[in-house]
């Protein structure tokens, strides 16, 4: 017999038992969508933070007070973010800007949010990657120069407070005090630490209208300064030129711990691996008993049969079926299965990837790999258990095939 | 011509030996039909099984037209069974969920035909027992008599030279039984086929030519 006739016998056997071929290849489907989109969802999720936390600018770094060594104090102040500035000082440091900040509330009308309000030097949200506009313009240097009463919103604050209202020229009251509406920010995404609730004015008006807190020398406090490294390279070394500076302005004497702390986004970055690289393998962990549980399906499936299956190839031996007709025709139906399951399997994984991805609101990433080793394992299980028990059977005499039970 | 010399067959059961056959002596000529008749449990079935070529024996010669079958391959065997033998089975063993067309192509599938001449000779042997209008049926959509006809066919299919039916009408009620066995004797009559039936119906053995008695494993 030839391979297309075994081939042909293949098919009419699948086809003549249709509810036993669905049910084979249901778990090669369900093992290799399962690992598919788990996988893709987990490696997409990873993607997505690593690229938002990127975007931001992995030469950014944010300096705070360390408030376990400041005895309540805060110690950051403008003179601090001028000593930065100096190239002298700080030759790896590109721009510095400063940002203090509280919580106030902001009022139009009747429409009042409790939000924070930030004070800002005028080059902070470019310095922060915040500066695309989505209406008028953001702070500048005149604005701080001359503490004005002007006010840029996030997205979310400008629709929590103007509505469906061109908030450009409006004014709004902070701590009951009126700034005008200059600019509203675009949405930065729906990622960590969104700052589209907040609302920004000049660092110089909000030290002198909003927060009065000072350092223990006197000096106005800023809450945070952000500084970018020249590049990414130059990281490290603006970290220790940003520390000797700030030890030096400080007064900290050498046995003394620093009075604040520096966090890069490589950090950040690095905390987010180890977080979305445990998600993963967690996603992979129900992914492979997914795999298994549909290969133990496949094989109940064909335990099942064997009996059945085996007075078969009794009644094929009888006829005058050869082992190698026999085996030859096991082995097409496993491979026809197997391969239509998997595809089907790929294909259905892949969907679910695409509606999880959309649910969830990012791009799930479908890797070749994964894809190769779902399938390959559900294959290789419904190709064991489909041909092992038709090894034994096309073994046996047919007069004990065709008595097995 | 089938000869068997000395053929032995026994099965181990555990820590029994269960002495099947233990020495059997025979020979049935071309175009005869034989009876086998014995008690139950006395080998009947295992001695048809070793001339069908479905088990071997554990010692002895066995030779069908001179040609020594006992010592062959199990794919020489295979092919003696597909060209030159015919089985018809108490249980019928069909095929499941397979139209009685597709029964009797499979031994000629397992001889070479091509498609279109499998279907035409299926066809031919469906239509000699009777069953031209019911081809498309499965196992289970025909009564005993008919799947014993669909068996009888494709033990024709091949245009076997003997054929071996081991208590074919054992599942029947008489009516059906007499229907196959009026279809035996018309193959045996018109084509010359050796026909070899075992049975408990001392009337079936009655139409046969000669009767060997078994007993024991032994022929009487
Ligand atoms: N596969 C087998 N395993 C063990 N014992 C068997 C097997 N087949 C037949 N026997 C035993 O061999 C003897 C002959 O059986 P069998 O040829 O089927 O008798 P009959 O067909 O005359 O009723 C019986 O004792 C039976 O139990
Ligand atoms: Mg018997």
């Amino acid at each position: 017999m030839n391979l297309s006739e075994s081939f042909l016998t293949a098919l009419d056997s699948l086809l003549a038992n249709k509810m036993r071929a669905v049910l084979t290849m249901l778990g090669v489907i369900i093992g290799v969508a399962a690992v598919i989109s788990l996988m893709s969802i987990g490696n997409g999720l990873n993607a997505s933070i690593t690229s938002e936390i990127q975007s931001i600018g992995t030469n950014l770094l944010t300096i705070s007070t360390d408030m376990d060594n400041s005895d309540g104090y805060q110690t950051l102040s403008m003179s601090d973010v001028a000593a930065l500035s100096d190239s002298l000082n700080a030759p790896a440091l590109g721009e510095v800007a400063a940002m203090v900040q509280g919580n106030q509330a902001v009022v139009n009308g009747s429409n009042e949010i409790q939000t924070a309000v930030a004070g800002i030097t005028a080059n902070y949200l470019f310095v922060s990657n915040l500066d695309e506009m989505q209406n008028g313009n953001g702070i500048t240097q005149n604005d701080v120069d001359t503490k004005a009463r002007v006010a840029v919103l996030g997205s979310e604050a400008a629709t929590d407070l103007f509505e469906e209202a061109y908030p450009i020229g409006q004014s709004v009251k902070i701590n009951g005090v009126s700034y005008e509406v200059i600019g509203v920010l675009t949405e930065s995404g729906s990622g960590f630490g969104n700052t589209d609730g907040n609302v920004f004015v000049p660092i110089t008006t909000a030290h002198s209208r909003l927060y009065a807190d000072r350092t223990r020398d006197g000096e106005k406090a800023v809450t945070v300064i952000t500084a970018q490294a020249a590049s990414e390279a130059e990281t490290d070394a603006a970290i220790e030129q940003i520390t000797e500076t700030l030890r030096r302005q400080h007064d900290i004497v050498y046995a003394a711990d620093d009075d604040f702390s520096i966090f890069s986004q490589a950090d950040l970055l690095d905390t987010f691996d180890t977080i979305t690289a445990s998600l993963t393998a967690f996603l992979g962990a129900i992914a492979g008993i997914s795999l298994v549980v549909g290969g133990i399906g496949i094989m109940n499936i064909m335990l099942v049969s064997v009996t059945e299956r085996t007075r078969e190839i009794g009644i094929r031996k009888a006829v005058g079926a050869m082992k190698r007709d026999i085996l030859a025709q096991f082995l097409l139906e496993s491979v026809l299965l197997s391969i239509l399951g998997g595809f089907l399997g790929i294909v259905l994984g892949w969907i679910v990837s695409r509606v999880g991805g959309n649910l969830l609101d990012f791009e799930t990433i479908v890797d070749a790999g994964t894809v190769m080793m779902a399938t390959g394992f559900a294959t290789a299980v419904g190709l064991i258990f489909g041909i092992y028990p038709a090894w034994r059977a096309a073994d046996l005499r047919p007069i004990e095939a065709l008595r097995y039970e | 011509m089938i000869t068997m010399q000395n053929i032995t067959k026994s099965y181990e059961m555990g820590t029994q030996v269960v002495h099947a056959l233990r020495g059997v002596d025979m020979q049935i000529n071309e175009g005869e039909f034989v009876a086998i008749m014995g008690p139950s449990g006395s080998g009947k079935s295992t001695l048809m099984n070793i001339i069908g070529c479905l088990d071997i024996p554990n010692s002895g010669t066995y030779t069908i037209d001179d040609i020594d079958v006992s010592h062959m391959s199990d794919d020489e065997q295979a092919k003696i069974r597909n060209q030159r033998i015919g089985f018809v089975f108490q249980q019928f063993n069909l095929l499941p969920r397979t139209s009685a067309l597709k029964q009797v192509a499979l031994p000629l599938m397992y001889a070479g035909y091509n498609r279109a001449e499998r279907t035409a000779r299926a066809q031919e042997a469906l239509q000699a027992v009777g069953l031209g209008d019911r081809m498309d049926h499965r196992p289970d959509e025909l009564s005993g008599g008919q799947q014993q006809r669909v068996a009888i066919a494709r033990a024709l299919a091949t245009d076997p030279n003997i054929i071996l039916a081991d208590e074919p009408t054992g599942n029947l009620d008489t009516q059906s039984g007499a229907e196959i066995m009026q279809i035996f004797k018309t193959l045996h009559e018109e084509k010359g086929i050796t026909l070899i039936m075992i049975t408990h119906d001392p009337e079936i053995g009655e139409q046969a030519e000669r009767v060997i008695w078994i007993r024991d494993g032994l022929i009487q």
